[in-house]
């Protein structure tokens, strides 16, 4: 047992470190450490350098611009461009439908989609909840009815993050009404710019636009956009999901905003000095770290697991991954907002196009505290981990 | 022991339930009031003025009801219910505790007539929350006083016609002593502020006062003594807050039980998991505490003896803001994704119960404050 890094794995980390701190504009990492939501064209600038670099898809099939990597240099990876604040490569282009195509998909849509989709030419949304089916997903009612080359689309998808810019969307629909809830659900690939799909924005409660409600009425989608077979779609999906559990615990995130809580901790006055002579202070970022330091062995044992496990299994460790990797980001926000203190409270500037009422940084700060509820709610809730956990492990 | 209300304190309860079920109930109205400049309703306001709630705490000398603690503590929670933006904290609680406990008679009726409003300008760019730590001056002249400094985050300070301004007139900045306290205009000359909304959808200002020239009347209470009466008024706000997030709480409470008991997944309703029904139950318990610890804050909070009355009112906050913390994130949690957007109403509710929790100490401040006294006083 050594639980620390070879020289050869520091020599990538530094490799990694050096690219992402030279090639990802500053203005962009600082943005991202501050908590604020990028533009479409900062998140699609920081995509193609790392796409220039041959870093935005390193856990693509090597023949499609993949890495030989090491689960260990994966995880390496993972936790970098967290660490560093670098926007991670669209997830739904990198993590989700890229896999889900470079497995399943015809010859045909892998020359298609995958340059694009590597590259961010293509920009795709996930559109799998519905008002109806959230936690329980495999109840989604939009439906695709085969007519001669097409499926024709009717129903509505929500909660699709950054549909507003989306060029295409990849959809769970139901093509048999008839099978059981999973048999009769099959994924498909539709052009946003499709006649009758509408695009409704949702506000969430830090005031962003990141997620849409996505309509679609008797939208017409030829057959070739099909993924795999018919009715199989739900196996795809689960592909899917289990795909980027290297990376659901998120850790570089909670790493990086701790390190600002301490760094501004360090700065902001309180008392005769800073807020990081505060004891009580301290002694809560101390637990946070203690918690960080079990979570980043935990993920270490799961990845050093997985070159003794079938790569296609889902992982049970992923549940616990999740629940402690969201609660700890979720506390990592929690402490930045006492560092903000009563500036906290005031609105983002540009809401009132005046200068920040309080220290620059400060503003962000509440809006991702708010925003950051999401992290246990989406990507199966912590409540549906645990059952998880429940079931697969403790055979309860 | 008597935990029942007065038959005068019903009434008022149902009266003012009765306000803020009529204009905050549907909750696109709380929009409509949000958009008025002042970020409240100068209707309602006036509203809450004929209706008395405005003259509550003061006594009948003083052109008031001779309402206690009690009563502001059935208004608060009614507030809190409908997230309600009205300046009742500020004007009434703050401003009008420094008026009666400060012998300030004179604005009193223009206060309890909803004419005149206040705010309490006191945190600075250093402070946080401690209101001893005060930098701007108040130097004596001839004429009177001048004041010069910056406030920050003055709740409700960019509608106030009249401000309540700390400002030291001796030692040094995180003194105890030599902070005097100032009633003063909005439109002394001198005095600017930029209004801005906040995250709980309240507002607040930014407070510039240079060179800002007084008559010595201007002056609350005695010269240099400023802390001891600021203590006493934040005691009373804290009680009041209390108040306000038991209403809020409650309501957020309602509202996850309703939609935990028509959400369907898996065939059924998400109440009906095990799981859920334990962390409902958990936020009723955190509720009820919080409720309790409420009812003391209304019983220590006027009382002078700031070694009794103190560890007291902190450690009510300290519990309520704890139970806060947990109602706030379980609601939302529970919800799943609905909450999370701007068009329903739990997550305003978990914003202003955030931002509560941070209004005069948090968590932890008060909880220090109750250590260091050595714990709370014995029964009382
Ligand atoms: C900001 C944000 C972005 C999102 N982005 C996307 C996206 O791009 N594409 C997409 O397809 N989806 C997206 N989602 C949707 C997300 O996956 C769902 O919100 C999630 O699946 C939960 O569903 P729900 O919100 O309907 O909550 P529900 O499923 O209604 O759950 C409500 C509550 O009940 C609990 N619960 C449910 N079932 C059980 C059970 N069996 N036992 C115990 N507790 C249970 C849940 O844990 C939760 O606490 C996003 C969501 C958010 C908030």
């Amino acid at each position: 047992m050594d639980l620390r890094y070879t020289p050869e794995e520091i020599a990538f980390r530094e490799e990694l470190r050096g690219i992402f701190r030279t090639k990802i504009p500053a203005e962009i990492r600082r943005k991202v450490s501050d908590g604020h939501h990028l533009t479409r064209d900062e998140i699609a600038t920081a995509h193609r350098a790392l796409h220039a670099e041959g870093l935005a898809t390193p856990n693509w099939p090597l023949a499609w611009g993949g890495k030989d990597w090491t689960p260990v240099q994966r995880y390496i990876y993972n936790e970098e461009v967290l660490a560093n604040a670098v926007p991670m490569p669209l997830s739904f282009n990198v993590a989700m439908v890229g896999p889900v195509i470079a497995n399943f998909g015809s010859e045909e849509q892998k020359k298609k989609f995958l340059p694009g989709t590597a590259s961010l030419d293509i920009w795709w949304a996930q559109g799998f909840s519905e008002p109806g089916a959230g936690s329980d997903l495999a109840s989604l009612k939009t439906s695709a009815r085969r007519e001669g080359e097409h499926y024709i689309v009717n129903g509505q998808k929500t909660w699709t993050t950054l549909g507003q810019y989306a060029d295409w969307i990849f959809l769970l629909v139901r093509t048999d009404p008839a099978a059981k809830k999973q048999q009769g659900i099959s994924f498909l690939l539709v052009d946003m710019k499709t006649p009758g799909i509408t695009v409704r924005p949702i506000i969430t409660i830090d005031g962003a636009h990141e997620v849409n409600e996505v309509f679609f009425d008797e939208v017409k989608v030829p057959a070739e956009n099909l993924v795999g077979e018919e009715n199989k779609g739900w196996d795809y999906a689960k592909f899917l999901l289990s795909n980027e559990r290297s990376n659901i615990a998120r850790i570089g995130f909670s790493k990086e905003k701790l390190a600002m809580v301490k760094s501004r901790a360090r700065e902001t006055p309180a008392g005769d000095g800073t807020l990081w002579d505060d004891a009580d202070f301290r002694r809560r970022v101390a637990i946070a770290e203690i918690e960080m330091k079990a979570l980043e062995i935990t993920q270490m044992r799961v990845v050093a697991g997985q070159k003794n496990r079938a790569s296609d299994k889902p992982d049970p460790n992923s549940s616990i991954l999740k629940i402690k990797g969201s609660e700890l980001q979720q506390m990592a926000t929690e402490l930045m907002l006492t560092v903000a203190g009563p500036y906290a409270a005031a609105m983002p500037a540009h809401s009132h196009n005046e200068p920040p009422v309080g220290p620059d940084w400060a503003e962000g700060v509440a809006p991702q505290f708010f925003n950051y509820r999401k992290v246990s709610i989406y990507g199966g809730s912590n409540e549906i981990q645990r059952n998880i956990i429940a079931k697969a492990f403790l055979g309860l | 022991m008597d935990f029942d209300l007065t038959e005068e304190q019903r009434l008022l309860k149902e009266s003012v339930d009765r306000l803020i079920a009529d204009s905050y109930g549907d909750f696109e109205k709380r929009r409509h009031h949000q958009d008025n400049p002042r970020g409240y309703s100068p209707v309602l306001w006036a509203q809450y003025a004929e209706l008395g709630l405005l003259g509550l705490p003061f006594s009948e000398e003083q052109g008031g009801f001779g309402g206690g603690p009690v009563e502001t503590m059935i208004v608060m929670e009614a507030l809190g219910r409908g997230l309600a933006l009205e300046p009742y904290l500020a004007s009434i609680v703050l401003g009008g505790g420094f008026l009666r406990l400060g012998g300030r008679e004179e604005l009193i009726g223009d206060v309890v007539g909803g004419t005149a409003t206040l705010a309490f300008a006191q945190i600075e760019r250093q402070s946080r929350n401690d209101l001893h730590d005060v930098a701007t001056t108040a130097r004596r002249t001839e004429a009177g006083w001048v004041l010069e400094g910056a406030k920050s985050l003055v709740l409700h300070g960019d509608s106030a016609t009249h401000l309540i301004v700390s400002a030291r007139n001796a030692g040094a900045r995180r003194d105890r002593a030599g902070i005097s306290l100032f009633l003063v205009p909005a439109d002394a000359a001198g005095l600017s502020r930029r209004g801005y909304a906040t995250q709980d959808g309240l507002r607040a200002a930014e407070v510039l006062l240079e060179k800002v020239a007084l008559p010595p009347e201007a002056l609350i209470g005695a010269e240099g003594e400023g802390l001891p009466l600021m203590e006493r008024v934040v005691d009373i706000a804290l009680a009041a807050l209390c108040a306000e997030a038991v209403g809020a709480m409650e309501a957020l409470h309602e509202l996850t039980l309703d939609y935990l008991k028509q959400r369907k997944q898996f065939g059924t309703t998400i109440g009906s998991f095990q799981a859920v029904q334990h962390r409902a139950a958990d936020m009723l318990v955190a509720l009820e505490q919080a409720r309790s610890m409420t009812m003391y804050a209304a019983m220590m909070a006027e009382n002078p003896d700031p070694a009794l009355r103190r560890p007291a009112l902190a450690a009510a906050k300290a519990l309520v803001n704890r139970s806060a913390e947990l109602i706030g994130k379980e609601a939302i949690q529970l919800h799943g994704g609905i909450a999370m957007t701007m068009e329903y109403k739990a997550g305003h509710y978990f914003k202003r119960l955030t931002m509560l929790i941070n209004q005069f100490g948090e968590t932890d401040e008060h909880i220090r404050v109750v250590a260091e006294a050595g714990g709370l006083p014995a029964a009382a």
